[in-house]
């Protein structure tokens, strides 16, 4: 009897062997490399970021995260944007956030793509200048059957 | 005439300085432009590019996406209740296609 599961594993599978070539994996030198393309090199702390993601996710095709940022949200002192990267993505700078004192406060949700099961980094940039991470473990049952799983 | 892909969720009320909270749902394939058809064919990549959100003068949220988001994104943020005024949600995906939906908040002082 075919179970949903062996459909899926399948599917995946022929995914795998209708792949087009030179399409590569974000690895973590590709994430360090997008990092440095939003920080310009300034450095990056951990802290005040905050990082929710599930610890298993069975479907990476739609992964609920939260990112929160402690900051008062003044005009003085706001997070400006907020990154999600990944490590094993096709594409390692996920999304962007664009926020600013008028948000009140930096909470964010939305859902994201998987790949593989990886480290994913929230990635904050404060009116200041400075930038702060959250690193977060996810282990993805079901990787988003993009290239084969 | 369609049915608008967006649905969202916003207080139609609020207090001068409340912080309320805002969920869209954008109905989208995303499509990573990674698949193959069943004839081993290319499937053109087509996401949202972007979402703002504009209330009373200024762009209290914006997103930028990749396929690294999922279909049908979902997205919950927040605003400050300033004065009583529109919230213009805008989508653009990458074929140009721009879809636009306002809700007024009214806001008791």
């Amino acid at each position: 009897m075919l179970s949903r599961r062996d459909v899926i594993i399948a599917a995946c599978a022929l995914g795998s062997l209708t792949v087009r070539p030179g399409r590569a994996h974000a690895t973590p030198e590709f994430l360090e490399k997008a990092i440095q393309d939003i920080t310009k090199g300034a450095p990056v702390k951990d802290g005040k970021v905050r990082l929710t993601i599930p610890a298993l996710a069975e479907n990476g095709q739609s992964v609920y995260t939260t990112v929160a940022v402690e900051s008062p949200m003044t005009k003085a002192d706001h997070v400006r944007a907020i990154h999600i990267l990944s490590e094993k993505n096709p594409i390692a700078h996920l999304l962007s956030w664009h926020l600013g004192p008028r948000a009140g406060i930096a909470k964010v949700s939305t859902n994201i793509r998987l790949a593989a099961s990886q480290q994913v980094t929230a990635l904050a940039e404060m009116s200041d200048g400075t930038f702060w991470r959250d690193r977060r473990d996810i282990v993805v049952t079901v990787a988003a059957c993009i290239d084969g799983g | 005439m369609d049915i608008s892909p967006a649905r969202i969720s916003v207080p139609t009320e609020a207090k001068k300085g409340d912080i309320i909270a805002i969920k869209t749902l954008f109905r989208h394939p995303m499509e990573t432009g990674y698949r193959v058809d069943r004839y081993g064919k290319p499937i053109p990549r087509r996401i949202v590019k972007r979402f703002s959100v504009t209330y009373a003068g200024d762009v209290v949220f914006a997103m930028d996406f990749t396929q690294g988001v999922a279909a049908n994104p979902f997205i919950a943020f927040h605003a400050v209740a300033v004065e009583t005024g529109e919230i213009v949600f805008v989508w653009e995906d990458d074929q140009g296609k721009i879809v636009t939906e306002r809700r007024t908040l009214t806001v008791a002082r």
